[in-house]
């Protein structure tokens, strides 16, 4: 790249280069993010250490027992006698099935037979769905049981409820699948908003901005040659992660490639405006990055629906996640990655992010000019 | 007028308004090509907004100036291009190298790169700084780069050289090291402007120009503005009471003026006293044997700038009043 703009673009990079602090937050933290989420936290509920005392040793009894395990969602966890309680407090079982003496017994009289469940409700969410589950295999074994003693007597049962749903777009029903295009998001911010912003509040900071000034540099190269190497890292970064949660996960792209990158270029523009927007308030590097966080990063993790839900939010928290781009492009992410839907689909979302990042280019460019005196 | 007579610098009723405050208060001057010019005056006297309006970092409320004969309200790019400018701060890139910093900075003024070898080979040598081109800017020590800084701004061949406050918390070796530089500098062909508070520095300056409270109070070289304020004789005296020697002094007629210059005691005489060699010393002593103070020693000495700008401070505060 030639002349001014290719110094600074040049210099840019020097700098990222000399810092392995900035490289690590653009190139190794989002992989490190990936991984996580992908192997560590796993928002999907799985393997419950579950401990099951048999007071019964029936027939009966162990089948429910094994119904459990048989779903998959069940570890066993060894009875070591005593409270049943004491092994969810030492954290050993995440629940506790007790069956009562007499169980096969009363079930052959046709008589309620009553299970004591213990479950640790430390974590509520995952308290709920370990809940449901239970609930699940309870009611479905009692639904085999009548439908058996139905045909051992002759009798006919009324009709019966059974429902198979079929999950349509995310099959495995796997968390990693949602939360790469909010990992994707987040690269994109750090890069666009976060590091922007640093890199020309760092110029003000250092006095080196009053030497770009005095220079024949003009706003329209600055801004460029101060913006491009970001945009730049923040898109391989993203490919990145795209790749490697393909890879990884198995988190492939379903819809079109070219919508996704022009979507993404969108989002690229409307983060570094906002970065550069940040920039011509912000006095110091701390308060570009509070500053930075505040409005992006915290938003995009809370209101964005990338960990928590926006439908179950308040009416007034949802009236706010339109207030931050993020939102827009992780359902456009989603839209794309996930369902693997067109355009048509997300137009709405597509055409927020243009008016978001055009309204945030206007500002900065406004205030760009004006914090240079002229 | 050709372009050798031409003034480098020439301002007319510059005026920078602050909201209600008035930063710099209607400043003229010219200064010719290849001189050094010092514009002086304390801190927030309006030496930093006025070269500020220069350089085209601000725009003046009113009036105009000429950098290089170019209209800085007019075509502030075009003056951005004959300018270098080097702020109080050196402002390096401090994980960037020599040579890195020396090649941003020509390609922000739009070297070529074989230009910009031959440059930074010429900057280098005149800063004294070959040899050293891979250590980091943020690794040497306050005077190299503060001459690194001089190099960024030199490297485009400058017709106008600013330098704002350029030897700000520099040792007095590396001062006088880069006033060289200056001078050399200078002597190439292009004009250098500079501001500084240390009013030694300014002995080295062809002209001065001393500002207080936005307004240009005195100007000419050094020697000129010494023998303008201070045609009679001046004293310098130690003592053991130099408080209740001042206050003999200022009361004494045949004493124009008395001030205290750390532990010592300076008393301009008052003209036609004291003009004769030795009679102002005899005459100071005198002085302060009539009061009952027995001077350690009483010295004639030649007026400092800063003699002149304290004289010419409090008579334009009396005016003022």
């Amino acid at each position: 790249m030639k002349g001014r703009v290719g110094a600074l673009v040049r210099k840019e990079y020097r700098h990222i280069l000399r810092d392995p602090g900035t490289l690590g937050a653009l190139l190794v933290i989002p992989l490190f993010l990936l991984a996580m989420f992908g192997w560590a936290i796993s928002l999907d509920v799985n393997e419950v250490p579950l401990l099951v005392r048999d007071l019964d040793h029936s027939a009966e009894s162990r089948a429910l027992a094994a119904a459990f395990f048989a779903s998959g969602r069940f570890t066993r966890v060894d009875d070591r006698g005593g409270d049943t309680g004491a092994s969810l407090d030492s954290g050993r079982a995440a629940a506790t099935l007790e069956l009562p003496r007499g169980l096969a017994r009363a079930l052959g009289r046709g008589e309620t037979a009553e299970l004591q469940v213990l479950v640790d409700g430390s974590d509520a969410t995952r308290a709920a769905t370990v809940i449901g589950y239970i609930e699940g295999i309870v009611l479905r074994f009692g639904a085999e049981k009548l439908a058996l003693k139905a045909a051992g007597s002759g009798r006919e049962l009324p009709g019966a409820l059974d429902s198979h749903p079929r999950v349509l777009f995310n099959q495995e029903l796997k968390s990693v699948n949602n939360l790469v295009p909010g990992l994707v998001a987040i690269i994109i911010i750090i890069s666009g908003v976060i590091s922007t912003a640093l890199a020309v509040v760092r110029e003000k900071e250092l006095g080196s901005m009053e030497q770009l000034i005095v220079s024949p540099l003009e706003s329209w190269e600055l801004i460029v040659g101060k913006t491009l190497p970001y945009a730049t890292i923040g898109l391989v970064s993203a490919a990145t992660v795209l790749t490697a949660g393909s890879l990884l996960f198995g988190v492939a792209v379903k819809g079109s490639l070219v919508e996704l990158a022009l979507m993404t270029t969108l989002f690229v523009f409307a983060c570094l405006a906002l970065g550069i927007l940040i920039s011509t308030i912000a006095p110091t590097q701390q308060v570009a990055f509070l500053a930075s966080a505040m409005l992006t990063l915290l938003p995009t993790f809370l209101l964005s629906g990338f960990v928590f839900p926006i439908r179950n939010m308040p009416v007034v928290i949802q009236a706010l996640t339109w207030l931050f781009p993020t939102k827009y492009y992780i359902e456009i992410l989603q839209a794309l990655m996930v369902k693997g839907v067109g355009i048509v689909s997300y137009w709405h979302q597509a055409l927020g992010l243009l008016v978001y990042a055009l309204a945030a280019a206007s500002i900065a460019a406004l205030r760009f000019a004006r914090s240079r005196g002229r | 007028m050709s372009a050798a007579t031409m003034d480098a610098i020439s301002v007319d009723s510059l005026v920078k308004r602050f909201g209600s405050f008035v930063a710099v208060d209607g400043i003229s001057f010219e200064v010719p090509a290849g001189s050094v010019f010092g514009l002086l005056g304390a801190n927030g006297a309006g030496k930093s907004t006025a070269i500020r309006m220069l350089c085209g970092l601000l725009e003046p409320s009113s009036g105009s100036a000429r950098i290089a004969g170019i209209d800085v309200t007019r075509d502030p790019e075009g003056v951005k291009r004959s300018i270098g400018y080097m702020s109080q701060r050196f402002s390096l890139y401090e994980d960037l190298t020599i040579a890195e910093n020396l090649r941003f900075f020509a390609g922000l003024y739009g070297l070529s790169p074989s230009r910009a070898r031959t440059e930074a080979e010429r900057v280098l040598a005149l800063t004294g700084l070959a040899g050293r081109e891979d250590s980091l800017a943020g690794e040497l020590p306050g005077g190299f780069r503060q001459r690194l800084a001089l190099g960024c701004a030199l490297l485009h061949a400058p017709r106008v050289l600013f330098l704002d406050e350029p030897t700000a918390g520099v040792d007095p070796l590396a001062r006088r090291r880069f006033w060289d530089i200056i001078y050399a500098v200078a002597e190439s062909g292009s004009t250098v402007l500079v501001t500084t508070h240390y009013l030694d520095e300014a002995e080295y300056c062809a002209t001065v120009t001393l500002m207080h409270a936005g307004r240009i109070v005195a100007e000419g070289s050094p020697a000129g503005l010494k023998a303008e304020h201070f045609p009679s004789a001046m004293v310098e005296v130690v003592c053991e009471d130099p408080a209740a020697a001042l206050a003999l002094l200022a009361a004494d007629k045949r004493v124009e003026e008395a001030s205290l210059f750390g532990s010592k005691l300076h008393a301009a005489l008052a003209p036609g006293f004291g003009d004769e060699a030795g009679a102002g010393e005899e005459l100071v002593r005198e002085a302060l044997g009539a009061g009952g103070i027995a001077a350690t020693s009483v010295e004639r000495i030649p007026p400092s700038l800063e003699d002149v700008f304290i004289r010419v401070i409090s008579g334009s505060a009396e005016a003022d009043l």
